[in-house]
């Protein structure tokens, strides 16, 4: 602590956000890793069937053995790929989602003295929070199209461009249902948003259509199933990684769940209620070290819950035909969205003419 | 700290356009079309130093992650081969350049109006968002409907010119 009296408000900000970066990275890391765990284990259940369970007691150090066996594969590049964006794919898929996480409060704030105050639990507190990860969402597709694009074959080619027309179709259903929420907060910072819902109650009440156009969209930004198209394996073998193998194949797969991850988090924030909880007061800026831990830990279980919802709907769904995909996105949830902005701005004008 | 950011996006924002346009190593057009991607990215780095961090997250939003896209997906469907054996013809250059020296004329004429060097960020900061609505549907409600009336027109004529049989 006698290091931080030193230093200048501009150092320690930095030397705080630097701490706060590297813990949520790890955290997510280890998140992403057990989220492919808990996706076996629970396709296993719903299958009948055992799940990984050799390695540690239940399978618990599956992961450790999958990240070894990524790295110590052979990393083959076919000799047909456009070599420079061959390599820059993977990481391009994996970028976006790492970055969105900077502005999702996953905690309300930790008292660290009178030194250091009160340490807000977010790294970035932008005023346009939420147009930050539509903004930096929206470049995730560039990943996959690039991945289709280097492997210079059909059917990587083909679930390149399957993924394009999808993300963007679902972006846009995505971004219009956000936008009665705010109607509603009248602010775009992702930390008002969560105080809204502290004093008002959960988003999810007020904007249910919002919150399930929100969902479907979620499943399809993140390739999920239903929307699993652009890796349809009995289609396109395994689409636009198909000539992928060991760390960059799992790069992609990586991408795949901290998407996940990062969608999870924006819905827990905007719709139910961030890591607030209605209950003994926990819906109040932390005013202790426990209980700032205890914010935190609401948060990461209303993430889980939901990173849970998408691995069991994955399981029980069968994969929409690409018309119907299409049809969906944009006859269906696009106009519902537009039709709910309108009719939130209706209510929300007559009541405040009523008041 | 921040004309270190300045320069450093600024030269990239040069350098990334240069390269859209005459890249020495290769004449692929994705090639081109990422580069203009991360021009994109440097310039919304200039509006964050400008504090207009709504235009930032506008640009990223729209131009990187919705036009590029729709670029990129077009280009790849197109035959790249011919397009990089494309000899330049004189007429084209000639266009350009005049297109080119009118769009660069049109604004040095507004730059000479307007104050020029630093500490020109804005100083509405905290609800720049709010500010900026309410000067385009306020002050500026004519020309944002027409800019609407456009992008209409333009869709229109593409809907129009997807349909073959409707003469």
């Amino acid at each position: 602590m006698t290091l931080f009296a030193y230093m200048s408000p501009t150092q320690l900000f930095v030397v705080l956000s630097a701490i706060k970066i590297v813990a949520v990275f790890s955290v997510v890391m280890a998140a992403v890793a057990y989220a492919v765990l808990a996706e076996r284990k629970i396709s296993a259940f719903i299958q009948d069937r055992h799940g990984p369970n050799r390695v540690g007691p239940f399978g618990v150090l599956q992961p450790v053995a999958d990240g070894v066996k990524s790295f110590l594969k052979e990393d083959f590049t076919p000799a047909h790929v456009r070599k420079a964006y061959f390599w820059l794919a993977p990481m391009i898929t994996m970028i976006p989602s790492l970055l969105v996480l900077a502005v999702i409060p996953f905690g309300s704030q930790i008292p660290l003295g009178a030194q250091l105050g009160n340490v807000k639990m977010v790294i970035a507190d932008l005023n346009v929070g939420i147009l930050y990860t539509f903004g930096i969402v929206s470049l995730g597709v560039y990943g996959i199209v690039l991945a289709g694009y280097a492997s210079n074959s059909k059917y990587p080619f083909l679930g390149g461009i399957r993924s394009s027309a999808q993300l963007i179709s679902y972006e846009i259903a995505m971004g219009m249902s956000v936008v009665p929420v705010f109607l509603i907060v009248g602010d775009l910072n992702l930390g008002r948003v969560i105080s809204f819902q502290a004093g008002h109650g959960w988003l999810i009440v007020y904007a249910p259509v919002s919150f399930v156009i929100f969902l479907i969209a979620g499943f399809a930004e993140t390739n999920r199933l239903p929307f699993d198209l652009p890796e349809s394996e009995q289609e396109l073998v395994a689409g636009y990684n198909t000539e992928y193998s060991s760390m960059k194949f799992a790069l992609f797969f990586m991408g795949e769940y901290a998407n996940m991850i990062a969608v999870s988090g924006m819905m827990v924030t905007l719709f139910l209620g961030g890591w607030t909880l209605p209950l003994a007061g926990l819906d109040k800026p932390a005013a202790s070290i426990g209980l700032g831990l205890i914010h935190i830990a609401i948060f990461a279980g209303k993430v889980a819950a939901l990173v849970g919802l998408f691995i069991w709907v994955r399981w029980m769904w069968p994969r929409f035909r690409y018309d119907q995909l299409m049809d969906l996105g944009w006859r269906r949830l696009l106009p519902l969205a537009l039709a709910n902005i309108v009719l939130t701005a209706v209510i929300l004008w007559l009541a405040g003419a009523v008041a | 700290m921040e004309p270190v950011f300045f320069y450093i996006f600024a030269g990239l924002t040069l350098l990334c356009g240069g390269l859209v346009i005459a890249n020495p190593f290769t004449r692929n057009p994705v090639t081109s079309a990422m580069f203009l991607f991360l021009t994109i990215l440097s310039m919304s780095g200039l509006f964050v130093l400008l504090h207009a961090f709504f235009l930032a997250a506008v640009q990223v939003l729209v131009y990187a992650g919705a036009v590029m896209v729709l670029f990129v997906f077009v280009i790849m469907l197109l035959d790249l081969k011919e397009e990089e054996r494309r000899r330049m013809k004189l007429a084209a250059v000639v266009l350009g350049a005049v297109a080119t020296g009118v769009i660069a004329l049109a604004m040095i004429g507004a730059m000479r109006h307007s104050r020029v060097g630093l500490g020109l960020e804005s100083n509405v900061a905290e609800g720049s968002t709010i500010a900026l609505g309410k000067n385009l549907f306020a002050n500026f409600a004519l020309p944002f409907e027409l800019v609407s009336l456009l992008l209409l027109v333009a869709m229109i004529g593409a809907v129009l010119l997807s349909k073959k049989d409707l003469r």
